[in-house]
């Protein structure tokens, strides 16, 4: 908590002037390998809790979750904890104004994750889809059938991409980030080695934690993703089916018109 | 209703007689679905079947959001996250409703290039085609608006920009502008007025759409060989049509199943890929997005709007003639509802005697090229406007308004066509030999 507190200090001091600058081209993403790409690729239940719990400890400093109710972390197809936990988990985490009371309490599931503390630090619900991290081959896009659009790359980039370099302009701090279209960033790194632990023993280093955190945003952002792959799966396949019987049909129908024989 | 000669509806029970003297819609329906169809038809032709199911998919799907969804600026954008997180498979409603315009356009624009190569649009099919066009602009104004209630930065940001293009008409744009937005700029009025239009135009092209098929069931089908059918007698236009149904009610299903595979894949796998991540951010009035691209299906024309900048020649003298009322941008906005125009002139523009493409040697070549000009302003549109960029645009451009001002009307003189078929029998007869006795 103390953490958490020292880093809104320090990030509240940083974006007190301003957002980001948004001059030059894009920066570089690179392409993460995540379970949850391609038609037949699924969230890891284990990297979407790691990924809420840098969420947590980090990102939640001065970040927020406005759209993503709490008790959605016990959904199937998400990080899937149990309702108790994710009860415990509100109640320990987030404190919510309640106009009947006229005061705040500690958050139940039916709330929703609060939102941003600072005002120029954007909501994180939607993030991993409204950042495109790659427009390939040629601009098509075509290959995020198979990846994704890139999104939850763009945040890794973000997360790994700090040179250690700053530079002051009209009081604020600007940090460079190789990720960050125009290069400078106004959030100080926020993730570093070790800086979570994993409750799994899972490798607790920059690049993983940043990874686990961003499926976890992914899944904010389409929590759905699973349930619609198996709506698609179903469509296509029943529409394939369809698609034969109908073709047979058609070519029978047709066959005395054209002169042919029909053998099916 | 036909022209074509066909067995028309005979009420055969009491009960159908009773009601055929009173109110004869079994007949209306059986002579629809009965209606003689050229047997020659090829796989072009399914995309009539695959916009009405559009229509269909995007009234039902957009019935059951309007349940869900709230059009206030402070509310829409939120409105559809619950949408997507709360309400009952509604994820899968908005992805239906959001990919089903763009299945839409995409069969709307086969449709039209059908039309275009073999001369669908010619007498006696005008009107056909005239209501053809008004439906394709009233799903233009349908796209835009419906693109506008997720509340995000491009539904912002494109609403500032489109509505601008009528702001460019001189004397009245202003005013003009401010009516339509219901205020100085962008706001909730604008969300509430587009909200009420996006629901009422579709109900309006429904009806378009059963005058359009009242049409064409008017004149016949055209058909890949542009030759008319037979009308002399029912024997005769038995050998050149078929019944629609069976015939080609499974035929067209048969393409729409194999259409939907393709669309649920979309759908189901990357239902965000004709979208732009930026409409996920909500809308910002204070904050401008790099590049202000509009829905892939507007490309083409917004090419056309940007290509007429203010150091092109036409432009600058037009706007010297005009003392300054037609500017650069008016002069893009007069461009971009031009290039639809003339696509809707090309019934009295096509000056040939032939109507299918496929006996037009020269035509062919010319027609390739506009299909290949169509997109290059599409690739054109999507990229900042800038040379080489502009350049590009402004060669697409020029062909587009080239081929149906210029090349369409001397093509039907210097042109020598080749000979078309004596019947559609024949022609259906040399592809697939004798029908068996």
């Amino acid at each position: 908590m103390l953490k958490k507190l020292a880093i809104s200090a320090v990030a509240a001091l940083t974006f007190a002037a301003g957002g980001a600058m948004a001059a030059g081209g894009a920066g570089h993403i690179e392409d993460v390998d995540f379970s949850f790409e391609g038609p037949f690729g699924k969230f890891d239940e284990n990297q979407l809790q790691r990924g809420l719990k840098v969420y947590t400890e980090v990102c939640s400093a001065c970040h927020g979750l406005r759209y993503v109710p709490i008790r959605t972390l016990s959904d199937e197809g998400g990080p899937h904890f149990s309702e108790a936990e994710v009860r415990a988990y509100a109640a320990d985490n987030f404190e919510t104004f309640d106009p009947e009371l006229d005061d705040t309490r500690p958050a139940k599931p039916a709330d929703f994750f609060p939102g941003s503390n600072l005002e120029n630090a954007p909501d994180l619900s939607l993030m991993a889809k409204a950042r495109a991290g790659f427009h390939g081959p040629q601009g098509t896009g075509i290959n995020q059938f198979f990846k994704g659009m890139g999104g939850p790359e763009y945040i890794v980039a973000i997360l790994t991409g700090y040179t250690g370099k700053e530079k002051t302009q009209a009081g604020t701090t600007f940090y460079e980030n190789t990720a960050f279209p125009g290069g400078w960033i106004s959030m100080a790194p926020p993730l570093e080695d070790g800086q979570v632990e994993f409750d799994d023993g899972h490798a607790d280093d920059l690049h993983h934690a940043s990874e686990d955190v961003s499926a976890f945003l992914m899944w904010t952002a389409e929590p759905k993703l699973m349930a619609r792959k198996q709506a698609g799966f179903v469509g296509v396949l029943f529409l394939s089916v369809l698609s034969v019987l109908l073709y047979l049909t058609n070519k029978k129908l047709w066959a005395p018109i054209k002169g042919k024989k029909f053998n099916a | 209703m036909s022209g074509i000669p066909h067995d028309h509806y005979e009420p055969k029970t009491g009960a159908e007689k009773w009601l055929h003297s009173r109110l004869p819609v079994v007949g209306l329906l059986y002579d629809t679905l009965m209606i003689p169809t050229p047997k020659n038809l090829n796989w072009w032709w399914i995309w009539g079947i695959v916009l009405a199911f559009c229509l269909a998919l995007q009234i039902v799907t957009g019935i059951v959001l309007v349940m869900h969804y709230t059009p206030h600026v402070d509310l829409a954008f939120a409105s559809i996250e619950h949408i997507m997180r709360d309400v009952n498979g509604g994820h899968m409603i908005r992805y239906l409703h959001m990919n089903g315009a763009s299945l839409f356009f995409f069969a709307v624009y086969i449709h039209m290039f059908r039309g275009l190569f073999y001369g669908s649009y010619k007498a006696p099919r005008e009107v056909t085609w005239i209501v053809g066009m008004i439906i394709y602009l009233l799903m233009m104004a349908t796209g835009f608006m419906g693109y506008v209630l997720p509340w995000g930065q491009m539904s912002f940001w494109g609403a500032t920009v489109i509505t601008g293009l009528f702001g460019a008409i001189p004397f009245v744009g202003e005013a003009l502008q401010t009516f339509l937005l219901g205020g100085p700029a962008v706001d909730n009025a604008t969300l509430n007025r587009f909200f009420s239009l996006h629901y009422l135009l579709p109900f309006v092209i429904a009806g378009l759409v059963i005058v359009h098929i009242w049409a064409f069931h008017t004149t016949g089908n055209n058909n890949p060989t542009g030759v008319d059918v037979r009308k002399g007698s029912k024997e005769e236009a038995k050998k050149d049509t078929l019944p629609f149904w069976p015939y080609f009610v499974i035929k067209d299903l048969f393409a729409l199943a194999v259409v939907l595979v393709v669309f649920f894949a979309i759908v189901g796998f990357m239902p965000n890929y004709l979208g732009h991540p930026d409409n996920y951010i909500e809308a910002n009035p204070l904050a401008t997005p790099a590049h202000i691209v509009p829905e892939w299906y507007f490309l083409p024309f917004y090419a056309i709007l940007r290509a007429f900048t203010g150091d092109v020649w036409v432009v600058m003298f037009t706007s010297w003639i005009t003392g300054g009322i037609i500017d650069a941008k008016f002069f893009g906005v007069l461009a971009m509802f031009g290039a639809i125009a003339v696509m809707a002139l090309t019934p009295w523009l096509d000056t040939s005697t032939v109507r299918s493409g496929k006996y037009r040697p020269m035509f062919k070549w010319w027609y390739r090229l506009l299909l290949l000009d169509f997109f290059v302003l599409m690739w054109a549109g999507a990229m900042p406007a800038e040379p080489p960029y502009s350049t590009i645009s402004l060669i697409g451009a020029t062909y587009w308004f080239a081929y149906f001002l210029v090349i369409l009307p001397l093509l039907g003189i210097i042109e020598k066509p080749l000979p078309t078929p004596e019947t559609i029998e024949d022609d259906f007869n040399a592809h697939y030999g004798k029908p068996a006795e």
